[in-house]
């Protein structure tokens, strides 16, 4: 690492630390929540992005050499993975782009109730089992053959398990295993790949805001198992059964975390929220289904030296009170629809607050609109410190024009003097 | 039953009364999201020989009830769900004992959808729902509807007011292409169109040309009243 990059690099990683810790930074720290932004801004289709990573790697290059900015998106937060490993394990609960979408249109959830309300039994029982021969199956249409499996926990009969390793010439199970590997190859090519990124970026003095992703229990349920439709009902027909589950999940949550962060050496834990802002949930509800595991889950992270950093999507303006409970000085929020400048009151002494810049501006606003939001953001929000610039929701579609403009203008005036 | 006419009529006064209190109760439960007692308080209301109709008319109370605790902001998503679930329980056990006696008249028709490009429907689905139990007729598009379906709709059913949906940021562009083809078709001065959903907010109604931009399924439900002149 040359020196001037290594100096760079500790600089900013100092501004964003002094912020999550609630000081005044040299200036307000600047966060480029990238999505799927440098694709266009480098001129790549989004499906080039999933299924070519050198050239999504170097639109991310591109993006953060010309923006400078304190912390980038890692890009592997966008694309996850390649296109390629979902065109091996035919992913049903992603549409992609080149796939089953055009080539230019951002990547698409699927949800569905993939886990039904008579199965929280068998999930509780044994986890991995309902994931590898039940869950599995479901949302990956060539690993059907995964169902054949006798149940997994068969293998403790010791050596008389061995007998059972015949089943995998099954031809459904020998295809789904084809397939595994594979996807395994290909999913191993694009960690490798985002590792050595985030390394170089490191040396050249660009932080990744974070490499390790964990989700609320809540949301585990509400976006990967039952549906949000499923889940909602089960709070009235089966709610001890949802906390359950989410109790069996919080301890995976929590260890997937860590490992991801402790083996990346980046502390910052990325939290996507889902289903817990107002509206999705009454607050007696968010109280009892949504609060007590998603604050277990922050405060081990906090316990394990991390940083959690939750993206608080929609609003929660109804819920600072609660997120005013939380530790202070340990955690990085990130907000999309939240009245920041109330929340700053309740919360600002707790948290490292970040987001709120509008993509409606970023997107089809001025250049002057844009400084001026930027500017009461600073003013209003960032006076005291413990606050960090950064959109609203992913940059996709931005105009990298306006992106730079809001960009020069916190460097600018974001210096605390 | 073996009773003389007195003794007939007292009792069908002290039916009559244990009907009413059952069909409060129904709307309580409805309300209350308790869904075993909703569902068997109105098969016994319907056993007990009740009119279909009059069950039927319980349950929109109840709907109304619970669109009004959501605007009051005391219910949520959940409730809007379960009690939709509730209710089409009791659809389903009213159902086989009605004819069709044909839509009652509505405030005015409102043609929904989530733009094109987009699959995202939580916050399209609420705003429906509202809608209908405000009394709007609702055709619903569901998601990714292309500008093309939206004007072929608009110049079969002429609803009174158009109200496109999106989350990403991307499909300001496709609700912009929208509002440009119904344009196009020459048909922009004969329907409002409202905007709302995810991160749209004024500065992307004003880009997009709607009529309005809605915050929430509320705002939607006064935004299309106030067109209709109600």
């Amino acid at each position: 690492m040359e020196a001037s990059q290594k100096d760079l690099f500790h600089q900013r990683i100092e501004r964003v630390n002094a912020a999550i810790a609630l000081r005044k930074p040299d200036r307000v720290p600047m966060f480029l929540s990238l999505g799927l932004f440098p694709a266009r801004y480098a001129g790549i289709t989004y499906q080039e992005a999933f299924y070519n990573q050198e050239s999504w790697l170097a639109a991310n290059r591109k993006v953060v050499e010309d923006y400078q900015p304190d912390l980038y998106f890692q890009p592997g937060a966008a694309v996850i993975t390649g296109g390629a490993v979902h065109d091996h394990l035919q992913t049903r609960l992603l549409k992609l782009p080149g796939r089953e979408l055009g080539p230019d249109v951002p990547f698409q959830f699927v949800e569905g109730e993939y886990m039904t309300a008579e199965e929280y039994d068998a999930f509780l029982d044994d986890p991995s089992d309902f994931a590898i021969r039940v869950y599995t199956p479901r949302i990956f249409g060539a690993l059907e053959g995964l169902a054949m499996l006798p149940p997994l926990k068969s293998m403790v009969m010791g050596y008389v398990g061995a007998t059972m390793v015949g089943m995998l010439t099954l031809p459904p199970l020998a295809e789904a295993l084809r397939a595994v590997a594979e996807a395994a190859a290909e999913s191993m090519r694009w960690t490798a790949g985002y590792m050595e990124f985030e390394a170089r970026m490191n040396e050249r003095g660009f932080p990744a805001f974070s490499t390790a992703i964990t989700l609320a229990p809540f949301d585990v349920i509400s976006d990967m198992l039952r549906g949000m439709r499923g889940a909602m009902l089960d709070m009235y027909r089966c709610p001890d059964k949802l906390i359950a589950a989410q109790e069996k999940l919080l301890p995976l949550l929590i260890e997937a975390a860590v490992t991801q962060a402790k083996m990346s050496g980046n502390p910052r834990v990325f939290i996507p929220m889902h289903r817990g802002a107002d509206g999705f949930m009454s607050l007696e509800q968010f109280d009892r289904f949504y609060w007590p595991c998603f604050r277990d889950l922050v405060e081990s992270l906090i316990h394990a030296d991390l940083v959690p950093c939750p993206f608080f999507e929609g609003s929660y303006d109804l819920r600072m009170h609660y997120l005013a409970k939380l530790p202070p000085g340990r955690i990085m929020g990130i907000f999309d629809r939240s009245d920041l400048f109330k929340a700053k009151k309740t919360i600002g002494e707790v948290m490292c607050i970040a987001g709120d810049m509008p993509l409606s501006l970023l997107q089809t606003g001025t250049a002057e609109q844009v400084r001026e939001y930027a500017r009461r953001l600073i003013d209003e929000v960032g006076r005291d410190g413990g606050f960090i610039m950064c959109s609203n929701t992913v940059l996709d579609e931005a105009d990298p024009e306006l992106v730079r403009a809001w960009v020069d203008f916190t460097f600018e005036y974001g210096t605390y003097g | 039953m073996q009773e003389n006419g007195h003794e007939r009529g007292r009792k069908r006064g002290g039916d009559d009364i244990a009907a009413e209190e059952t069909q409060e109760e129904l709307v309580k439960a409805i309300v209350g999201m308790e869904e075993e007692k909703a569902l068997a308080l109105a098969e016994g209301l319907l056993e007990g020989g009740a009119d279909p109709m009059q069950v039927l008319s319980l349950c929109r109370r109840a709907m109304e009830a619970v669109g009004e605790g959501f605007e009051r902001g005391e219910m949520f998503l959940p409730d809007l769900i379960m009690s939709g679930e509730i209710l089409s329980g009791i659809s389903e056990l009213i159902k086989p004992r009605i004819k069709d006696e044909g839509e009652p008249e509505r405030l005015g028709r409102v043609l929904m959808g989530t733009v094109e490009g987009d699959i995202h429907d939580i916050g399209k689905n609420i705003v429906v729902f509202m809608l209908d139990v405000n009394g709007f007729e609702v055709v619903d598009l569901g998601v990714d509807v292309p500008p093309r379906v939206f004007v072929e709709k608009i110049s079969e059913l002429k609803p009174d007011v158009l109200g496109l949906s999106c989350l990403l940021t991307l499909a300001y562009e496709a609700m912009k292409r929208t509002v440009e083809a119904v344009e196009e078709a020459g048909l922009r001065t004969a329907v409002k169109i409202m905007v709302g959903g995810g991160t749209v907010d004024e500065q992307v109604r004003e880009y997009v040309g709607a009529d309005a931009f809605g915050a929430d399924a509320v705002e939607a439900v006064s935004l299309a009243k106030a067109w209709v002149g109600r």
